[in-house]
């Protein structure tokens, strides 16, 4: 029990995915300031500004809304993530091995932190929180199915196991998947599938700042906003890792091997970036369009490749 | 300074209000977002929301009509925040402060923390002015 909570609550769970995340959201604000060419923010303003949300400013309810489950959608959406990241990150850094099927199990608690953005602009009775919540469950209809491919992809690909850390032991033993030509069109599909779902530009309809005011997030301040915060911060660390873990043989944290292991986090999280600054936002129908059709038939082309053995 | 105080001072989000102004202002204070000045530097970010700002920029003179508008936007901050007048016009009602429609400069209807005057005032004093703010 006492270990359970470990995982859970410190590492990998909450604490260190929160703290690896947020160094990483610093990384990405770094990296777009200099493809725009600024200087950029200081190492710790993640944190900065974590503490300011949960410690400084008021917290606001709406008047017409249903207060509490405004309150507890972003605290879903905390336990949802760490959840998540436990089940992604013990067989990723292997730690321990989970159990058989984990793979569906992850797919449906990554899902958790989009739904309960929903459920908790919808209730904050703002209309322009109505409107972001409508774009985000048409973001989350259209990459869902091309994620579910992805994922049938890379089970056939490893012979129809479901058990995460079995995948990731196969690719230690038989190369990585990524290295393959339906590996590599996987890796891109994935990639944009990620981007979708932390609603990273090109695909961040659902909170457009410019647009909106930030759409689902609008009427958050304060501590649950902090709570929003340090979800993104989790998901922002833990996709990259589960990606890593899918297709290019997982985190190692032993000896020199710990080098190579960022380095994948940060190449990962460097090819995010560089999509979200070099793109304008794409209309929702548009986004819809691009996974349904394109995204899908990439996939689909995919798995038909892997049943060849390419 | 406490570690409350020093993250706050750390993570200034900015909300800009633009009353009645000639546009310039404006215009130059997303001067000081360009990589040229950059005040992401200092952990200054752009928001949509007024929920998530700590810092109010107003700019332009405060007519009749956007008196109701900067209360409401200042009622619905959420506390601590910082009100920055900007320009002739914020600080004192400049050019427009004989007109008919005017409604009192921004410190008659809300409180304000620091002026920065110039019409409009260049992004060197608008940065000038959000540091001496900081080291307060
Ligand atoms: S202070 Fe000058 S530049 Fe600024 S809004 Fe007023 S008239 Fe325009």
């Amino acid at each position: 029990m006492a270990e359970q909570l470990f995982y859970f609550l410190i590492y990998p769970g909450l604490l260190f995915a929160a703290v690896i995340g947020a160094f990483l959201s610093w990384y990405d604000r770094k990296i777009t300031a200099w493809v725009q060419f600024r200087k950029g923010p200081p190492l710790f303003q993640p944190f900065y500004d974590f503490f300011k949300l949960l410690l400084v400013k008021e917290t606001i309810l709406p008047k017409h809304g249903s207060k509490g489950v405004f309150l507890a959608a972003p605290i879903f959406a905390v336990f949802g993530a760490s959840i998540a990241g436990v089940f992604i990150l013990l067989p990723v850094m292997g730690i321990e091995t989970g159990f058989k099927g984990d793979i569906i199990v992850i797919f449906y608690l990554l899902t958790i932190p989009s739904l309960t953005y929903i459920i908790g602009a919808l209730a904050s009775g703002n209309p322009l929180a109505a409107l972001g919540g409508s774009r985000e469950m048409k973001l989350i209809l259209s990459y869902e199915l091309t994620f579910i491919l992805v994922l049938a992809g890379i089970i056939q690909k490893a012979g129809m196991t479901i058990s995460f850390s079995e995948i990731i032991s196969l690719q230690t033993l038989n190369g990585v998947f990524a290295g393959s030509l339906s590996g590599i069109i996987l890796f891109i599909v994935f990639i944009f599938c990620i981007q979708a779902k932390l609603a990273l530009v090109p695909f961040d309809a659902p909170e457009a700042e410019t647009e909106i005011s930030e759409g689902i997030m609008i009427e958050y301040s304060g501590t649950p906003y902090a709570m929003i915060k340090l979800t993104k911060y989790i998901m922002f660390f833990i996709l990259p890792a589960f990606l890593i873990g899918l297709l290019w043989g997982g985190l190692n944290f032993e000896g020199i091997n710990i080098l190579w292991s960022i380095l994948k986090i940060l190449f990962v999280v460097l090819l995010l970036t560089l999509i979200r600054n070099t793109n304008p936002r794409v209309k929702i129908k548009q986004a819809i369009r691009y996974f349904i059709v394109w995204m899908n038939l990439l996939a689909i082309i995919a798995i038909v490749l892997s049943y060849f053995g390419l | 300074m406490g570690f409350k105080e020093f993250c706050f001072k750390k993570s200034l989000w900015l909300f800009h209000f633009g009353g009645a102004s000639c546009n310039n202002c404006d215009i130059e204070i997303l001067d000081c977002l360009t990589p040229r000045y950059d005040v992401e530097r200092f952990g200054m970010l752009l928001v949509g929301s007024i929920r998530h700002a700590d810092v109010l920029l107003v700019n332009g003179s405060i007519n009749q009509r956007d008196k109701s508008r900067l209360l409401e936007i200042y009622e619905q901050a959420s506390k601590p925040i910082v009100v920055v007048a900007i320009g002739a016009c914020g600080c004192t009602g400049g050019i427009f402060a004989e007109g008919n429609t005017f409604a009192g400069p921004v410190d008659k209807i809300i409180p304000v923390d620091a002026y920065i005057p110039g019409c409009p005032p260049k992004p060197e004093a608008i940065l000038a002015g959000i540091v001496k703010l900081l080291n307060k």
